[in-house]
């Protein structure tokens, strides 16, 4: 039987038409564009000058503060500028500007194809190389992976999960993941398991990805005893945190809480074999599974990317921009977000190139709510998204509080169902951020 | 039948002179003290309720200028001067005057010389499009042209012009009440001192990058150049981060910087038009 979480939630068409393109590595570019801004939190510090070289795994900007990460070089060769450029939404970050020369990587990185199953670092140590290879959360956030492995004192995990449902359409970068490094992925969950202390994890997977379902379930039965694998209903948004806690172990994190309040550790699929490689391959975050799909491409493409290769060199490593493509996404088509730069670059979290038509991506005209209640219906988080849009054009910042906007995980859920239109998700998150802001203020109790 | 109708009209008539009685003892009871003068002052103000002066409304305003013991810290900006001196006059207080002001839009950043470099299709405000990403030209500082200004204008004063994308204010109906202020997301609208004869010179542009990449984002962009500065024979300019700025209190409209300017960022409004000497009569400009 699969499972699922208990309210809300969307059947979007999956359009996976990329499940059976294998990853390939990309060619290497010539410039690599390395932001310093690529996790939640603090910039990294630039640690390198204009003028240096620099190998491949080296460490070129030093986490500052304490939600931070650590960013390494992806190419090898000579930093050129470190200045202010702009990342996909147009806003200027500082980053490292890298002329390719060759591709010498650190010594210390085992490139072999070895799969090395014997864990041999201890619990603070696999924290520690974590932090050292600067790993964050693979499936959109980007939050800093070593921090959500040590939980605050007085809170214990108990369960580690780990997300591979890909409920979001078109994206199937951990799907290829799981196809191509099941072991090596499983390797990194028992790691992260004994980073937390954990006796049990779960592998939640959606029922439409069935070869992955069944690979996963063999080996773990065989060698991971302790990994249990889950097949879930097929239903958006089931890989947001508090949803998959939901369909899996049945737990319900109490409004504005965490998972580990629930003693839950949620963790990606592609986060698993970034820790795999980290801790048994000594090698740093720099690359990434990366979907380049859309319905006008004549070949889909799943590619293991460099970090800070630029938009436009994508274009023309997959033949050129395609004739009725009018949108670019980075990510999903439901939590995505537009690149309005084609001269910006990747950063470790993009997981999907998605290139929309102007079909696909025409807005509706915006008619009058009509009650029919089906935001409320669609909303996984229980809100009355009507409610809120009202309330957030009205600026009732109070009322908008009270009616808990600040649990929105901007699904997009009621947007997509609302037979009139209504851009709810667009006015409820901005009162979302204003919302937010207040409650930072106050002073603590 | 008739002794119903006069025990009915008896009855009822004595129960309506008991509830009044009590209504009436009760109203003396709880009465409110209200200083009259409230009311007077109230029927002075324009009765715009636009909040400009910081106040709920014009009754909470009224209650304020009552109260206070000063009219200095006190102005409403849609009556203006007039209006302060008759609230003043009538409460017996001094008011100084204090120079009227106008909105300005401080990015003259047109479709021509910004060109788009995306297409934006999302909901029509500029504080959601502010919220999503730059803005759909490359300068991330200026006008996402969106309305949000407009829409709280509750004077009709601003109105979007098509021609350039920009809004444009309607000097004559604004009143400086600072609603278009405080809705910009990107903060371009500033609020002004009119000026002699309605004469300003401001700097059209809050673009707070380098010269080259402001330069390359938008053709009529601020370069932070230095040479308004250096031009001023009044100190009214300073600079800072890439960006000059005209202070209204020391620019004495000599309009040195105007023709200095190498970007034209610089404008001057309600001037006459230079025309080399010796020719027709100056023709002011619309």
């Amino acid at each position: 039987m699969s499972r699922t979480f208990s309210i809300g939630g969307i059947h979007p068409h999956d359009h996976k038409i990329s499940v059976n393109a294998s990853i390939e590595d990309f060619p290497l570019m010539d410039m690599a564009y390395i932001s310093v801004s690529q996790h939640l939190g603090a910039p990294a510090e630039p640690v390198v000058a204009k003028g240096d070289t620099v190998k491949v795994g080296q460490l070129i900007a030093k986490a500052s503060g304490f939600i931070s990460a650590n960013i390494h070089s992806s190419v090898s060769g000579t930093v050129t500028a470190v200045e202010p450029m702009p990342d996909i939404s147009g806003n200027l970050i500082p980053h490292i500007v890298i002329k390719v020369e060759g591709d010498v990587w650190d010594e210390s990185i085992d490139r072999s194809p070895k799969i090395v199953k014997e864990i041999k670092a201890s619990s603070k140590e696999i924290i520690d190389i974590i932090a050292k290879s600067g790993i964050v959360g693979l499936g959109g956030a980007a939050f800093p992976t070593h921090i959500k492995l040590s939980p605050p004192p007085g809170k214990k995990a108990e369960y580690l999960l780990i997300n591979g449902a890909e409920c979001e359409p078109y994206l199937t970068s951990d799907y290829r993941v799981m196809l191509e490094y099941p072991e090596q992925m499983l390797i990194g969950t028992k790691i992260m398991m004994m980073a937390l202390g954990v006796e049990k994890a779960y592998i939640g997977i959606e029922e439409n990805k069935p070869k992955a379902l069944k690979l996963l379930k063999k080996i773990a039965s065989k060698s991971y005893k302790e990994i249990k694998v889950v097949s879930l209903k097929k239903r958006y948004p089931q890989g947001g945190e508090k949803q998959l806690i939901d369909a899996i172990i049945h737990r319900q994190v109490p409004s504005m809480g965490l998972p580990i309040d629930v003693g839950v550790v949620v963790q990606n699929v592609g986060t698993a074999l970034a820790v795999y490689e980290a801790v048994q391959k000594n090698k740093p975050l720099f690359d990434g599974i990366v979907t380049v799909t859309g319905g006008c491409m004549t070949e889909q493409r799943n590619f293991r990317l460099r970090v800070g290769t630029n938009f436009e060199r994508i274009m023309y490593a997959i033949g050129g921009f395609p004739k009725d493509a009018v949108k670019l996404i980075s990510g999903g088509p439901m939590m995505g977000k537009a690149i309005s730069r084609m001269d910006a670059a990747t950063v470790k979290s993009t997981s999907a190139l998605l290139l929309l038509t102007d079909e696909e991506t025409r807005r509706g005209e915006e008619g009058n709510c009509i009650r029919c209640a089906k935001c409320v219906e669609a909303c996984p988080m229980g809100l009355e998204p009507y409610l809120l849009n009202r309330l957030a054009r009205a600026g009732r910042i109070d009322d908008l509080e009270t009616n808990l906007i600040q649990d929105c995980i901007e699904c997009g859920c009621c947007f997509y169902s609302c037979p009139s239109n209504i851009p709810l998700l667009d006015t409820i998150r901005l009162a979302k951020g204003q919302v937010l802001r207040i409650i930072r203020s106050r002073p603590k109790k | 039948m008739t002794t119903t109708i006069l025990f009915t009209v008896v009855s009822l008539s004595v129960l309506g002179l008991l509830l009044a009685l009590v209504l009436y003892l009760v109203a003396q009871k709880f009465k409110v003290e209200e200083d009259p003068r409230i009311d007077d002052v109230e029927a002075i103000l324009p009765g715009a309720n636009c909040g400009g002066c910081g106040y709920a409304g014009c009754r909470a305003f009224a209650e304020g200028c009552v109260k206070a013991d000063s009219l200095d810290a006190l102005y409403c900006p849609v009556g203006g001067n007039d209006t302060m001196k008759n609230v003043a006059s009538y409460l017996g207080m001094e008011v100084a005057e204090k120079a009227p002001q106008v909105a300005v839009v401080r990015c003259n950043g047109n479709c021509d010389s910004r060109p788009k470099t995306n297409h934006y299709d999302g909901y029509s405000s500029c504080a959601v499009m502010a919220s999503l990403y730059a803005g759909d030209t490359a300068c991330s500082f200026g006008c996402l042209g969106q309305g949000d200004c407009v829409v709280v204008c509750n004077f009709d004063a601003i109105k979007m012009d098509p021609r350039t994308g920009l809004p444009e204010v309607d000097q004559d109906k604004c009143t400086a009440c600072g609603a278009c202020v405080k809705a910009c997301p990107k903060f371009i609208i500033e609020l002004r001192n009119k000026g002699p004869k309605n004469r300003r010179i401001f700097v059209s542009c809050i673009n707070k990058d380098k010269g080259g990449v402001a330069r390359k984002a938008c053709a009529v962009a601020c370069i932070g150049c230095f040479k308004c500065q250096k031009v001023c024979p009044f100190d009214a300019i300073t600079m800072s981060n890439n960006l000059a700025y005209i202070d209204y209190n020391k620019c004495k409209l000599c309009r040195k910087c105007v023709t200095e300017c190498p970007t034209h960022a610089i404008w001057e409004v309600n001037f006459p038009v230079r025309v080399p000497k010796k020719e027709e009569e100056p023709v002011v400009e619309q």
